[in-house]
C-alpha cells in the first residue's frame, strides 16, 4: 500500500463517499439514498428567512459583502473587447466617486474574451472567470469541452464555470456526468471549477440535491445554480438546498466548497435574502467571496445605488451609477 | 454573535395602546369587578404592564345573568344571517386592529411578534370569518334541521394563545346562538379586554359576550354556576379533571382541551432538512407553550445521530430575545412560575440520565427566558418523556420499526397530536390510522385552520373545536 494524498483535498474523503463513485450502480444508489427534499417545507423556510431585519449598519455590511461577492458577468453573443474592458473597469472601481467601495470578486466572460479580461484586470486581484464546456447548452463533444476549458485556462482564467450534461443527468447516467466533471476539473489545473447545475432544467429539488452531491463528489469547488439563459434561474429555495449540500459536505469531509446562485438576482433586497440564507443555512464561515458568489450583471448597480442611499440618506437614481 | 449582525427591528410598543387600568366586561360595559386587582407583567422585562380589575364570585353571577338575559331576549331569537353580520364585523375589526392586538399580545404573553402578527391574530380573525359563514347554515351542518343552541357558555382559556383561544371559544359559541362568559388566564388578560372593546365597536348586543379576568377561583365559580349550560375549557389536565368532577352529574355539556406529549416521528426516508424544520417548528414555536407541541421526537435509530447533528446546528441558529423584535424566533417564558416548572423538569432529565444539549444562544439577563434545549438518550420511563414540559425542551427517543414507532407514540396518557415524517405515502396513511391523536400531521407540524377540527384523546381531553365537528359542542343535538 502506498499512501496517496489528493492535491485539492485537505482531508481524506470518507470511505462511503469514495465507494459512492465506484461504478454506475453504486453512484445511483448513493444519490438516490440522499434524503429527499420536501417542496412545501423548503419553500416555507426560504420565505421565512426572507423576513430578517437588515437595516443601517447591518445593511451596509451586507451591501459591501454582496459587492465583494459579485461575479460581474457579460455573456452575450454580441460581446466585444470594448464591452469586456468596460466591465473590467467597472469591476475595479464599481463606484468611481466612492473609492471605499469594495471591488467585485471576478469578471465572468466567454473563453474568447478571457485574454482581454486578464489584460484589463492585471494586478487588481480580481479573478477572471470563464464559462467553458460549450456554454450554455453544453451540447457538444467531450473533446470540445476539454479544449474550451483549456483555452480559457491557458488564456489566464482563474475560474472555470462549466455546465453539466443535463441530458445525461435526467437519463440517469450519473457516472457520465461525474466523469465529465472530473475530466474538466483535471483540465482546470489550478483554476477553480464552478459546476453549473442548470437547476431550472433539473426541475425538482431532489434532482438539485443529487446534482449538487454529484458535483461535489467529482471535485467541483463551487456549485452554481444556472447559466442565466434558462428560466427559472436562481431561486431562494434552490439555493437553500445547495447551501445545505455544502454544509453537509463539510460535516462529512471537512472540506469547504462554495455556492453561486446566478441569474435573476437583480436587487439589493434579493441579494440580502441570499446572504441571510448563507448565514443561517450553510453557516457564517460561508460569508466570504471564497465560498459564495453572485452571478449577476445588473445586481451591482442596485447594490451601488443602495450603498449611496445608506450613506447619503436619500436615493440618487440610476443616472448616478455607471452603465457599462 | 457573529460577523453578520442583524439590525434590531422592534415593533413600537405604543401600537399596543396600553392603558394603566383594565376592567372586566359585563353586559356590554366595562365595570369595576369586586375581586382583588391583579398586575399583569411583561415576561420579557418583568415590568408591570397594567393593573387589571378582576371579578369576584358575585360578579360571576351578574355576568351569567346578563348572558342569560341576552340569550333569551335577543341572541337565540336572532336569525342566523343577522348573527353572521356581527361575527363578520368582529372579524374585520380584529383585522383592522391587528397590529395593536399583535403588539399587546407579545407584550403580555412574551411570544415573538412574528408569531403574534403572522399567526395568532390572523388565525383569530379567520375563526370569526369561518364561523360567521356557519351562522345561517346550521340546518346543513349535519345535525338535523334547526339545531338549537345550548344557552350560556362558560369558557375558561389558557395563557399560551390568549386571543386565539378566545376566538376558538367565542366564535363557534356565538355562531350557534349561545351567549358567553369567558375567563381569560390570570397572566394574559389584556387582549381579551381589547376584544371586549371590539364587541362594543361591533355593537354586539349587551350581555352576549362577557369577560371576567380572575384567577382559578373565578374559573371554578363560572364552571360551577347553576345557570351555565355549557362549559368549555382549555388548559392543564389537572384543572380539566377538576372541572370534569365539578360538572359531573349536572346537565352541562363539557368539552376539554388539555395537555399533550405529542410524538413527532421521523423515518429514515424522510426529507431530513425539512423534518428538522418541522421538529423545530413543532417544539420551539411559541417557546413550546403549545398543547399539541411535538415534544417527543421519535427518530428511527438508523438516522438518529445524523438527524441530531442537523437538529443541534439548526437549533443553535434560533434567535432568542426581545419578543417585539421581528428577528426573534423564541421569546420569553410566560411567567416565573412556568420557568421554574421547566427548570424542574429539565433537572429531572439530568438526574435520570438523559443527555442535555442547550443552544449556545445568548440569553437576556432580565425577563423569563429559557434557551432551547434538546435531550437525547431519553427513555420512555423518564419524566421528560412522559410529562408535559410546556417549554422549549425536546426529548429525543429512538425506534427501530414502524410498529415500535406506533407503540411508543401511543404509549402516553395524552393524545392530542402527532407528526409523521416519511416520503412513503402508504406509510403515512397506515400510521395515521394507528396513532391515537386528534390531529396527525404528515411532513408538516403545527398547522391550524378553522375548518380543521382539533381535540384530543384520553388525558388530552374530549370534544372538538373547529370545523363542522366543532359546532356540535355548542348545539343541542
Amino acid at each position: 500500500m502506498t499512501a496517496t494524498t489528493s492535491s485539492s483535498a485537505a482531508t481524506a474523503t470518507p470511505a462511503p463517499l469514495t465507494d459512492a463513485t465506484r461504478d454506475e450502480a453504486s453512484l445511483r444508489r448513493f444519490l438516490h439514498g440522499l434524503p429527499g427534499v420536501d417542496q412545501v417545507g423548503v419553500e416555507q423556510r426560504a420565505a421565512g428567512l426572507g423576513t430578517r431585519s437588515i437595516k443601517k449598519a447591518a445593511k451596509l455590511w451586507a451591501i459591501d459583502t454582496a459587492i465583494s461577492m459579485v461575479d460581474l458577468t457579460t455573456l452575450e453573443g454580441a460581446d466585444t473587447q470594448g464591452k469586456v474592458r468596460a466591465l473590467a473597469a467597472k469591476a475595479k472601481r464599481p463606484d468611481p466617486e466612492r473609492p471605499d467601495t469594495p471591488q467585485v470578486a471576478a469578471v465572468c466572460v466567454y473563453p474568447d474574451m478571457v485574454e482581454t479580461a486578464v489584460e484589463a484586470l492585471r494586478g487588481t486581484g480580481i479573478h477572471v472567470a470563464s464559462v467553458a464546456t460549450g456554454f450554455p447548452a453544453g451540447r457538444t463533444s467531450r473533446e470540445i469541452k476539454l479544449a474550451d476549458t483549456k483555452i480559457a485556462v491557458d488564456a489566464g482564467a482563474a475560474e472555470i464555470d462549466m455546465v453539466i450534461d443535463r441530458g445525461a443527468f435526467l437519463q440517469g447516467r450519473y457516472l457520465a456526468v461525474f466523469e465529465e466533471i472530473q475530466a474538466i476539473k483535471a483540465a482546470c489545473g489550478s483554476a477553480h471549477l464552478k459546476v453549473i447545475l442548470e437547476t431550472g432544467e433539473l426541475a425538482t429539488y431532489d434532482n438539485v440535491r443529487r446534482a449538487s452531491w454529484l458535483a461535489l463528489l467529482a471535485g467541483g469547488d463551487f456549485i452554481k445554480t444556472s447559466t442565466g439563459k434558462v428560466s427559472p434561474a436562481a431561486t431562494l429555495p434552490v439555493t437553500h438546498v445547495m447551501l445545505q449540500a455544502v454544509h453537509d459536505w463539510f460535516a462529512q469531509t471537512g472540506e469547504l466548497r462554495g455556492v453561486k446562485p446566478a441569474g435573476g438576482i437583480r436587487t439589493t433586497k434579493d441579494a440580502i435574502k441570499y446572504l441571510v440564507a448563507v448565514h443561517e443555512v450553510a453557516g457564517e464561515q460561508w460569508l466570504t467571496p471564497d465560498l459564495f458568489r453572485f452571478g449577476a450583471s445588473s445586481l451591482l448597480n442596485d447594490l451601488l445605488l443602495q450603498r449611496r442611499t445608506q450613506a447619503d440618506g436619500h436615493y440618487s437614481g440610476p443616472d448616478y451609477v455607471t452603465v457599462d | 454573535m457573529g460577523i453578520f449582525e442583524y439590525a434590531p427591528a422592534p415593533e413600537s410598543r405604543d401600537l399596543a395602546n396600553l392603558k394603566p387600568h383594565y376592567r372586566p366586561f359585563v353586559n356590554g360595559e366595562f365595570v369595576d369587578g369586586s375581586g382583588e386587582p391583579l398586575k399583569t407583567i411583561n415576561p420579557a422585562t418583568e415590568e408591570v404592564l397594567a393593573e387589571v380589575g378582576t371579578a369576584s364570585v358575585s360578579d360571576v353571577d351578574t355576568a351569567v345573568k346578563a348572558a342569560r338575559k341576552a340569550y333569551t331576549g335577543v341572541w337565540s331569537k336572532m336569525p342566523g344571517s343577522e348573527r353572521a353580520k356581527y361575527l363578520f364585523r368582529i372579524a374585520r375589526l380584529i383585522q383592522e386592529r391587528s397590529r395593536e392586538l399583535a403588539v399587546l399580545e407579545s407584550l403580555d404573553n412574551g411570544k415573538p411578534i412574528k408569531e403574534s402578527r403572522d399567526s395568532d391574530v390572523p388565525t383569530a380573525a379567520a375563526h370569526f370569518f369561518y364561523h360567521a359563514g356557519w351562522a345561517d347554515k346550521l340546518d346543513y351542518a349535519g345535525y338535523g334541521p334547526n339545531p338549537r343552541p345550548l344557552g350560556v357558555a362558560g369558557q375558561v382559556i389558557p395563557w399560551n394563545f390568549p386571543l386565539l383561544m378566545l376566538a376558538w371559544k367565542i366564535a363557534p359559541a356565538l355562531a350557534t346562538g349561545n351567549t358567553v362568559v369567558l375567563k381569560p388566564a390570570e397572566t394574559t388578560p389584556l387582549t381579551a379586554l381589547v376584544f371586549a372593546e371590539i364587541c362594543q365597536q361591533a355593537e354586539l348586543p349587551p350581555g352576549v359576550v362577557n369577560i371576567l379576568p380572575g384567577a382559578g377561583d373565578i374559573g371554578a365559580a363560572l364552571v360551577g354556576h347553576g345557570d351555565v349550560n355549557k362549559v368549555a375549557f382549555t388548559g392543564s389536565t389537572d384543572v380539566g379533571k377538576a372541572i370534569q368532577r365539578q360538572v359531573a352529574g349536572t346537565s352541562k355539556k363539557l368539552t376539554l382541551e388539555l395537555g399533550g406529549k405529542a410524538a413527532n416521528i421521523v423515518f429514515d426516508d424522510a426529507a431530513l432538512d425539512q423534518a428538522v424544520e418541522g421538529i423545530v417548528n413543532g417544539i420551539f414555536f411559541n417557546q413550546g407553550h403549545v398543547c399539541c407541541a411535538g415534544s417527543r421526537l421519535l427518530v428511527q435509530e438508523s438516522i438518529a445521530e445524523e438527524l441530531l447533528e442537523k437538529l443541534r446546528y439548526r437549533v443553535s441558529t434560533l434567535r432568542l430575545g426581545d419578543p417585539l423584535d421581528k428577528n426573534t424566533d423564541i421569546g420569553a417564558i410566560n411567567s416565573a412560575e412556568q420557568l421554574a416548572k421547566i427548570k424542574g423538569l429539565v433537572e429531572s432529565g439530568d438526574a435520570e440520565g438523559a443527555q442535555r444539549w442547550t443552544s449556545p444562544c445568548p440569553v437576556p439577563e432580565r425577563g423569563f427566558f429559557f434557551a432551547p434545549t434538546v435531550f437525547s438518550d431519553v427513555q420512555q420511563s423518564m419524566r421528560i418523556a412522559r410529562e408535559e414540559i410546556f417549554g422549549p425542551v425536546l426529548s429525543v427517543l429512538t425506534f427501530r420499526t414502524p410498529d415500535e414507532a406506533v407503540t411508543k407514540a401511543n404509549n402516553t396518557p395524552y393524545g392530542l397530536s402527532a407528526g409523521i415524517w416519511t416520503e412513503k405515502g402508504s406509510r403515512i396513511l397506515w400510521m395515521a390510522n394507528q396513532l391515537r391523536a386528534g390531529v396527525v400531521w404528515a411532513n408538516t407540524f403545527n398547522r391550524f385552520d378553522p375548518a380543521a377540527p382539533f381535540g384530543g384523546y384520553q388525558e388530552s381531553g374530549f370534544g372538538r373545536e373547529g370545523g363542522r365537528a366543532g359546532l356540535e359542542a355548542y348545539l343541542d343535538v
